[in-house]
């Protein structure tokens, strides 16, 4: 996370808020990308995770069921298939395996939902 | 780089290599760890080698990163062997010529497969089964094969066969050259059993067998035996044991034994006291372990010499439990020990393939070891029984005799009894006592949890149960647990909170949440809760997209790859022959994969999200329906023709089984149902398997419930007999309404069944006998859910907001996921191996 001071953020449109479901996800197309988008009306906050679910590298995770775990309420998406478990903030795996996904920082304008893609220099 | 710590050097980095670094960087950083490792890769989980094949990638089965060294200061050079140590002056010479000077030397060669003096063994074609790289040659090979052999039947050489099985050649022998299969962990009759399982499974088994020639021109074509047999195949893997890697200790004028093996003291120590030998490379009292849980407790051994501590090796439990080829087989204590110097207690099923033994003292007093094929499920808590020296009931054989009632043998208060040090993880070493403790003070309730706290069940993965069982007994002793709930966001049970919800009349997921639980949410209480409302108020399902398993916010189920299948309800699966043709034609059109189901429908695989509602609405309007395949509710009602057709049919057994199927589809419940209707005894629809089941009689119906087909079988048992249909519903109606309310989430009615108090005569009692008085509303709430069915696909098929959910990108609704690849067999698309 320290990166982020040092690297370049490009905000990138990726759809409008109402489209995608209340505390749900759903999945954008950024160049050859795929990434998982999640709106998560019950804490009023918005996550953005790749879409790859690097256990079997299934393109699913924006259909999975985002929750929280935990004393601190980490938020998580779960992934369809096996249901391993990912923090929507550091991309951990939760479930005990050595898994990492890439988390991407979203801001909100009006409706516009756009997500923030680190420029790699 | 100045570097003033003194300086371990490991050779090899497979599992016990790594261990060893593991467990010295969590204990110290004081020293410079330099390891040498031969093969391309950083470790990884030999042990598990196997499921390479069945989808695991390299990357899956490392036991850690190259981050991981990095961030512990390890420097790891792999692809490069240690060629020579010169003990005098404490140094190691590489291959690609680094020299390196150690202060200890740990030596972790491991092993190498042993291959036999025989004719022929260069030739192509041969193979070894022990590294990645063994494993990618038999996989290419193997495209080009057709009939394969192993030369070994035990516990590797089963698994190298497995392999070829799974990689599909027609036919796969094994050599064994012992008169039994797995001679060394097994007796005689299990081997018998073992091998009647394996042949079921298309394992061809030669025993007795001594192979003399490997025979072809270059490459092999066929096997010759010494009784003058011969066996042609395309391909063999050798799997005759293992040869510890003892060369370079040998050329460093280290002690090894006669037969291979470094000469180790219980401190691990070589004749050279600073240079150590742990694994399979270790020869300790004239004993190689080829097992990963003693290597990794040699390891504990150096790494507590190393920092001052005490700990010594001696010997170690050889105990195994395995699957394979889908059996299991486990021994444990001492198996071979005979009469008259203990008791042996033996059971045989052969139409189960199971076969038990246990040894016990003369008196009666405490097991000694033994066998089991088939069913391992009490390994766990007999291997406890030993170790512990736990004190045997007044009838030892109930042991083995197993679960009568339903109670496990492994259940809560078994693990409890033990005591607080009894080993129960052995690859990581954690006692009883350790994961008591951490949910005791520390508050962790969860098997991950406790998995991250103290490394146990990452190993093999085997005590996994026990530790599930230590957790919930701990939690009880403590008044901690009282009762089944949920999850960690709400405090209640399924039915509960069924009770809650419906008192109250809570509508929604998050009111349920806010009055109810805490936090967020999760996977597991999100379509826990979803299940409930649509149980109580049967809204449309889609309506609470975000809260459903993927299945059923897609209405349709998730398969390997990404895409989904379609399954069109078959009442009964009677079909018309205009409706065959249209889901012909739909396949055709949307290229997609039909199969017909065990439950007497056909399924549609392979359609992408985007264009799940048109395949739907041509469908709907060719007069299909949903079939829920994607639901907890009703799949099929299987039947036979009956006595519309049938010469021995009582009954008309599919007008009935379409009138069930019609009456129950789309309600929701904890899990999927099934049921079944044939036309007499003979049981053509094997209605007893299904969580209910209604057989034709001369007078009339009887109607089974709770049986189970798939990893449990478990027959349903009769409540009624010789009822009229009128009343067969009005049981079933009954029986189905108090299932879905009391049932926890998941579970069957077979195992719903089996934690019943009063079990049958409980469940008979109140669904015939109305012992609760509770009959009548059990019907009008069933009557209610009938009322309110809905074809869920129909309404998403007419509505076009609903219909834009299914895309795959939010912002570009037309265009199907790219990543998307299907490969072919037998003339149809198949999803892409992961
Ligand atoms: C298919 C298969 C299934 C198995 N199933 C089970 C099971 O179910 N349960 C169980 O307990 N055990 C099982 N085993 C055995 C288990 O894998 C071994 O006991 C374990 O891997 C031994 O670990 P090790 O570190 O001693 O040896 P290895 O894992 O063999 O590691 C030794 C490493 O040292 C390297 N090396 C050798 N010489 C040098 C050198 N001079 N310089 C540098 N590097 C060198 C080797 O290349 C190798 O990478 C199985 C093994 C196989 C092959
Ligand atoms: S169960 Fe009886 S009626 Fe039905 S097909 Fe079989 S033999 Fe015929
Ligand atoms: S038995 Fe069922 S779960 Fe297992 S592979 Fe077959 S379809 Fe899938
Ligand atoms: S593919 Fe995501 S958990 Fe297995």
């Amino acid at each position: 996370m320290e990166a982020e001071t040092t690297t370049d953020i490009k905000w990138v449109l990726a759809c409008y808020a109402s489209d995608v479901p209340e505390n749900g996800g759903a999945c954008v197309k950024y160049e050859e990308e795929q990434i998982a988008v999640f709106n998560f009306t019950r804490r009023g906050e918005w996550f953005a995770t790749q879409n790859l679910c690097p256990h079997k590298q299934q393109m699913v995770l924006s259909r999975g069921m985002i929750g929280s775990t935990g004393e601190e309420c980490e938020p998580k998406v779960a992934c369809p298939f096996h249901k391993k478990t990912f923090s929507l903030i550091s991309g951990e795996c939760l479930s005990g395996d050595e898994y990492q996904i890439k988390t991407y920082p979203v801001k909100l304008e009006g409706d516009k939902v756009y997500i923030g893609i680190r420029s790699t220099t | 780089m100045v570097n003033e710590k003194p300086t371990i050097v490991v050779v090899g980095n497979g599992m016990v290599g790594y261990k060893f670094c593991e467990k010295l960087v969590s204990k110290t950083d004081a020293y410079q760890v330099i390891v040498f490792g031969d093969e391309p890769r950083p470790a990884y989980d030999r042990v598990h080698l196997s499921e390479y094949f069945s989808g695991k990638t390299a990357d899956d089965l490392l036991m850690n990163t190259l981050d991981w060294y990095s961030e512990n200061n390890i420097s790891l050079h792999l692809n490069d062997p240690v060629q020579e140590i010169n003990p005098e002056a404490k140094t190691v010479h590489s291959l690609k010529g680094e020299v390196i000077k150690y202060d200890y030397l740990v030596l972790a060669t491991g092993s190498s497969a042993f291959v036999p003096d025989i004719p022929g063994v260069e030739k192509e074609g041969v193979f070894v089964y022990r590294t990645i790289e063994d494993l990618e040659l038999i996989s290419a090979y193997a495209k080009n094969a057709k009939n394969g052999a192993v030369m070994g039947g035990g516990l590797l050489g089963l698994e190298a066969a497995k392999a070829l099985i799974d990689l599909g050649l027609n036919e796969t022998h094994v050599i064994e050259f012992a008169p039994r299969l797995m001679p060394r962990q097994i007796d005689q009759p299990g081997s018998t059993m073992l091998q009647m399982k394996l042949k079921e499974l298309g394992l061809q088994i030669h025993l007795n067998k001594s192979t003399s020639e490997i025979a072809g021109e270059g490459k092999i074509t066929a096997l010759n035996f010494a009784d003058d047999s011969s066996l042609p195949v395309d391909m063999l893997v050798i799997s005759a044991g293992i040869r510890p890697r003892d060369e370079l200790a040998k050329l460093a004028g280290l002690h090894v034994g006669n037969r291979g093996g470094i000469v180790v003291n219980e401190m691990m120590q070589t004749s050279d006291p600073s240079i150590f030998a742990i694994g399979e490379c270790a020869l300790h009292e004239g004993m190689i372990y080829g097992l990963v849980a003693p290597g990794y407790e040699m390891a504990e051994v150096v790494v507590s010499k190393i920092t001052g501590g005490e700990r010594e090796f001696h010997g170690f439990d050889m105990s195994t439990k395995l699957k394979l080829i889908g059996v299991d087989v486990a021994s444990f204590g001492d198996p071979f020990i005979n009469e008259p110097d203990c008791r042996t207690i033996a059971l045989e099923d052969t139409s189960k393939g199971i076969y038990k033994r246990i040894n016990i003292t003369k008196d009666g007093k405490s097991l000694l070891g033994g066998v089991l094929i088939g069913d391992a499920e009490d390994y766990n808590m007999l291997l406890q029984t030993v170790k512990n020296n736990i004190a045997l009931p007044p009838n030892p054989e109930d042991l083995i005799l197993g679960t009568r009632g339903g109670e496990s043998t492994e259940g809560g208060a078994g693990v409890m009894n033990l005591p607080e040090e009894a080993l129960i993880c052995s690859c990581e070493s954690i006692t009883k006592g350790a994961i008591c403790c951490k949910v005791r003070d520390e508050g962790i309730t969860t098997v991950d949890g406790i998995k991250k706290a103290t490394k146990a069940g990452t190993g093999c993965g085997g005590c996994i149960p026990m530790v599930k069982d230590l957790v919930i007994g701990t939690m009880k002793e403590q008044g901690m647990y009282v009762k089944n709930v949920l999850c960690e966001h709400f405090d209640y049970s399924r039915q509960e909170l069924m009770d809650l919800i419906k008192m109250n009349n809570v509508r929604s997921y998050d009111e349920a949440l806010d009055h109810y639980g805490r936090g967020d949410g999760c996977e597991v209480c999100k379509p826990a809760v979803a299940a409930i409302l649509s149980s109580l108020w049967n809204d449309l399902i889609v309506k609470q997209q975000p809260i459903q398993d993927s299945n059923d916010r897609y209405l349709a189920n998730i398969q390997k790859g990404g895409t989904y299948s379609v399954v069109p309800r078959i009442p009964g699966g009677e079909i018309t022959p205009e409706k065959l043709i249209v889901i012909g034609q739909v396949a055709q059109k949307y290229n997609l994969y039909t199969k017909i189901t065990g439950g007497q429908r056909i399924d549609l695989f392979g359609a992408h999200v985007n264009d799940l509602p048109a395949i739907w609405e041509e469908l709907i309007d060719a007069g299909f329906e949903s079939g829920h395949a994607y639901g907890k509710s009703l799949r099929t009602v299987k039947s036979c023709v009956g006595s519309t057709w049938c010469r021995f049919g009582l009954q008309d057994s599919v007008s009935f089984a379409i009138e069930v199927e019609e009456r129950y589809k789309g309600i929701r419940s904890p899990h999927k149902l099934k049921g079944g209707v044939s036309g007499c005894i003979r049981e053509c629809a094997e209605a007893q398997a299904k969580d209910f089941g209604i057989i034709a009689t001369e007078k009339g119906w009887n109607l089974y419930v709770c049986g189970n087909g798939g990893s449990k079988p478990q027959h349903a048992q009769l409540i009624a007999a010789d009822v009229d249909k009128e009343t067969c519903i009005k049981y079933l109606d009954r029986f189905l309404m108090f299932y879905i309310k009391t049932a926890d989430p998941l579970a069957r009615t077979a195992t719903w069944l089996n934690k019943m108090e009063g079990g049958l005569s409980y469940l008979k009692n109140v669904v015939v006998n109305d012992s609760l008085g509770i009959g009548e509303q059990l019907e009008e709430e069933i009557q209610h859910l009938i009322n309110s069915y809905h074809c869920e696909w129909t309404e998403v098929v007419r509505n076009p907001e609903l219909r834009k959910q299914f895309s795959h990108f939010v912002n570009a609704p037309e265009e199907k996921d790219p990543t998307i690849e299907f490969d072919s067999m037998r003339e149809q698309i198949k999803a892409k191996e992961w």
